[in-house]
C-alpha cells in the first residue's frame, strides 16, 4: 500500500482527437429503379469505386456498377470435375486395386455400379465449391464495415436502397460528388466515416 | 390482417388469384416475418407444443438408449422380415423431405412464383425430415456405434465399403442430400437473418443474429455472387430430388425378391416422395399460417397450387400401383403373381386396402375446388395421404418380405411397443425441430417476398 502511495501520477497525455477519415458518400433511395438509374449515371460520370446496397437482389445492378461477372460458375464447374473424377478414382482404386473382391464374376472395374456414388459426389463437391465461393468472394464473415456507421443503413435490409461512392475513387471530391448525388432523387446524403 | 373467412380474389377461371396480399410493402413484410422470431407471438401455444414434442423426443431417446443396450431384438424384426418399421420409417421420412427440395429447386428453375413464400419453411422441413430419416438405418445397423465403417476412409483394417452395393449408394445419396439442402437453405436464410439483426432491439439478439448472418450487408457484389450460387445450387439440387429416392428404391429393386425386383421403382418412389412431402407441407402450413396470421403471404392460391401438385403426383403413384399389378400378371412369373395375390387378399390384405383408400380414393376429393381452398378439408386429405404413404412403405417392406420363394420361410411380422415408440418419438423430434425453427428463424423468405412486391410494382405479377 505504501509503495503505491509513492507512485506519482504521470502527466495526462494530450489526447489528439483525429478527424475520422471519410470512407465515402452514401445516398439513400426509396425505390430500386431509382437506385439502378443512379448507379448507371454514377458509372457514366466516371465513378468506379462504389457499391450499392439493397434489401433484395436488383437485376442489372452489378452490371450498372461495372462489376465483372461472378466467377462462382467456374468454382462450381471445377468442384464438379474434381468431385466426379475423385469419386470414380476412389471407387476404382478401392474396388479394383486395394481390396479386390469378386462378386458373382463381375469385372473389378464394374463402372455402372460406380455411377451413383460418382454422381452424388459430383453434386456434393460442386455445391460445396459454390457455397464456399460465396464466402470467399464476398469476404464474409465480416461482422463490421464502415457502412454500418450510418444510422439509416439498418434500413438497407428492410426497405431502402443505398449507393455509396468510396472516398478513394480517383474522381471523388467531397463537394462535387455530393452535388452529383443531390441531382439523383436521393432522399438523403450521408458522409460515411471510416 | 385479411380475414380468412372472407372470399379471396379469383381469376377469370375462378381460381384464387393472389400470390401475396394486396397491401404489402417492403417494410410490412419485413416487420411481419422478422417480428415472429423477435417478438415471439403466441408464447403459450409454443411452450405447450414444445413441451409435448420434447417429451416425445425424450421418449425417443429412451427407446434408442434401450435399443443400444439390448440390441435390435427389442423390435419385432427377425428373419425373414429383417427390415420392419425401421426401414419403413426411413423411406417415409426421406420421402417427406423431397417436397422441400422440389419446391425450392425445381419450382425455382421453372419460375413458379407461388413457391416464394413457402420455400424457406419447406427446406427447413426437408432438413429435419432427413435428420429423422438418417437415424433409422443407423439404429437398424445393430451396432450403431461403428456407423463410420460405412464411410470410405483408410482404416487400419484395410477395409473399404462395397461400392457395388445400393446400401453404400444410399449412404452417399442421403448425406449429399442433407449437406446440399443445408447449404442451399443457409444461403437463402443469410440475408433474412441480417434483417432480423437490424430489427433487433436488444444487444444479445443483435450479436447472435449478427454472427449467424455473417455480417451480410446486401451489397450489389454480395447479391451478385449469392444469386449466382443460389441458382447453381438450385440446378444441382434438381437432379438430387430425382436421384435420392431413386437410390433408396434401388435398395429394394436391386434385390431379387418378388414385390421389390421391379423397374418401375425409381420413378414410382420419387412420385410417392413428392406426394407425401407436399401432404406434410400442407399439414404443417395450414395450422401455422392460421396461428401466425400469415394468410396474406401464404395465400389460398399457394395452398390450392400445392393441392394440385399433390393430386398430380398422387396419380403418378396410382399408375405405379397399376403397373405393379399389371407386370405381375403380364410377366407370368408364379412368384410375382403370388406376391400380388397375397398383397391384396393375404394376411396383410386389410393393410393393402387401407392403403388404397387412404392414398388413392380419399385424395380424389382434391378434384373439387371447394376442398382445395378449405383449410380443414385440405388438412384432412393431406393427413390421409401422409398416413397412406407410411402404410405404402410398410406394405412394400413387410408384405414383400413375409412371403418369398420358399413357403417354409414364410412368417408374419408384428411390431412391438418399441417399434411404435421409436416411430412416434421420431415424429416428436421432427415437430420439435419445426417449432424451434419457427421460433428463432424467419420462416418465410423476406428477401423473396420483397422481390414479389417489386415485381408487382413493375407490373410483372
Amino acid at each position: 500500500m505504501e509503495e503505491k502511495a509513492t507512485i506519482t501520477t504521470a502527466p495526462e497525455p494530450e489526447i489528439e482527437f483525429e478527424e475520422p477519415t471519410l470512407f465515402g458518400l452514401m445516398a439513400e433511395f426509396e425505390e430500386h429503379e431509382e437506385l439502378l438509374e443512379a448507379a448507371r449515371r454514377a458509372y457514366g460520370n466516371g465513378y468506379r469505386r462504389m457499391d450499392a446496397y439493397s434489401p433484395f437482389p436488383v437485376e442489372g445492378l452489378s452490371e450498372a456498377l461495372g462489376h465483372e461477372n461472378s466467377p462462382i460458375p467456374l468454382f462450381t464447374l471445377a468442384g464438379g470435375i474434381v468431385g466426379g473424377l475423385g469419386a470414380y478414382f476412389m471407387e476404382w482404386i478401392s474396388m479394383a486395386k486395394l481390396y479386390p473382391l469378386n462378386v458373382g464374376g463381375r469385372p473389378m472395374n464394374s463402372w455402372p455400379n460406380f455411377i451413383p456414388v460418382t454422381f452424388e459426389l459430383t453434386v456434393l463437391i460442386a455445391s460445396a465449391s459454390a457455397f464456399v465461393g460465396v464466402f470467399i468472394l464476398c469476404r464474409l464473415p465480416q461482422p463490421n464495415h464502415p457502412v454500418f456507421n450510418v444510422p439509416e443503413f439498418e434500413r438497407a435490409s428492410n426497405d431502402r436502397f443505398f449507393l455509396c461512392i468510396a472516398a478513394d475513387d480517383p474522381k471523388f471530391d467531397l463537394g462535387e460528388t455530393r452535388k452529383f448525388l443531390e441531382g439523383l432523387k436521393a432522399l438523403k446524403i450521408t458522409e460515411v466515416e471510416q | 390482417m385479411p380475414d380468412p373467412s372472407k372470399p379471396y380474389p379469383v381469376t377469370v377461371l375462378g381460381y384464387p388469384a393472389e400470390m401475396i396480399g394486396p397491401k404489402e410493402t417492403y417494410a410490412r413484410v419485413s416487420e411481419q416475418i422478422a417480428g415472429i422470431p423477435l417478438k415471439h407471438p403466441h408464447p403459450k401455444f409454443w411452450f405447450i407444443a414444445f413441451a409435448l414434442t420434447a417429451s416425445l423426443f425424450l421418449m425417443f431417446c429412451a427407446a434408442v438408449g434401450y435399443l443400444i443396450y439390448r440390441g435390435v431384438g427389442i423390435w419385432g424384426i427377425n428373419i425373414p422380415i429383417a427390415w420392419g418399421f425401421a426401414i419403413t420409417n426411413f423411406v417415409w421420412w426421406i420421402g417427406i423431405g423431397h417436397a422441400g427440395t422440389f419446391i425450392s429447386a425445381i419450382l425455382l428453375l421453372m419460375h413458379q412464383k407461388w413457391r416464394t413464400t413457402i420455400n424457406r419453411f419447406t427446406e427447413a422441413m426437408t432438413l429435419f425430415a432427413v435428420m429423422c430419416a438418417g437415424l433409422f438405418p443407423l439404429l437398424h445397423l445393430g451396432r450403431p456405434w461403428v456407423f463410420f465403417w460405412l464411410l470410405p476412409y483408410p482404416d487400419t483394417m484395410s477395409l473399404w465399403p462395397q461400392f457395388r452395393s445400393p446400401l453404400v449408394w444410399d449412404v452417399f445419396a442421403v448425406s449429399t442430400y442433407f449437406l446440399v439442402s443445408l447449404m442451399f437453405w443457409y444461403l437463402g436464410v443469410m440475408p433474412d437473418l441480417a434483417t432480423v439483426r437490424d430489427k433487433a432491439k436488444t444487444k444479445w439478439k443483435k450479436i447472435i443474429y449478427g454472427i449467424s448472418c455473417m455480417g451480410w450487408r446486401g451489397s450489389a457484389r454480395h447479391w451478385q455472387h449469392h444469386q449466382s450460387a443460389y441458382l447453381l445450387l438450385g440446378g444441382l439440387a434438381t437432379p438430387l430430388v430425382l436421384s435420392v429416392h431413386s437410390v433408396v428404391s434401388f435398395d429394394f429393386s436391386v434385390a431379387q425378391l418378388p414385390g421389390w425386383h421391379s423397374t418401375i421403382f425409381p420413378p414410382y418412389f420419387v412420385a410417392g416422395a413428392i406426394y407425401s412431402g407436399f401432404a406434410m407441407v400442407l399439414n404443417l402450413l395450414i395450422p401455422i399460417r392460421r396461428l401466425y396470421r400469415l394468410q396474406n403471404l401464404i395465400t389460398t392460391r399457394t395452398l390450392n397450387n400445392m393441392a394440385v401438385v399433390t393430386l398430380v403426383t398422387g396419380w403418378m403413384v396410382i399408375y405405379g400401383y397399376i403397373m405393379e399389378a399389371f407386370m405381375a400378371w403380364y410377366s407370368n412369373d408364379p412368384f410375382e403373381k403370388h406376391m400380388m395375390w397375397d398383397r391384396a387378399f393375404g394376411a396383410y390384405g386389410w393393410v393393402f386396402w387401407g392403403l388404397m383408400t387412404l392414398n388413392c380414393v380419399i385424395p380424389q376429393l382434391l378434384w373439387s375446388r371447394r376442398v382445395r381452398t378449405n383449410d380443414l378439408y385440405l388438412f384432412l386429405v393431406a393427413l390421409s395421404v401422409n398416413v397412406g404413404m407410411w402404410v405404402e412403405r410398410f406394405v412394400i417392406v413387410v408384405q414383400s418380405l413375409h412371403h418369398d420363394f420358399v413357403p417354409s420361410s414364410w412368417k408374419m411380422y408384428y411390431p412391438t411397443k418399441w417399434d411404435v415408440i421409436t416411430l412416434v418419438g421420431s415424429i416428436g423430434l421432427f415437430l420439435m425441430l419445426i417449432l424451434l425453427f419457427i421460433r428463432y428463424v424467419p420462416m418465410i423468405s423476406i428477401t423473396e417476398s420483397r422481390e414479389l412486391i417489386a415485381q408487382r410494382k413493375e407490373g410483372q405479377l
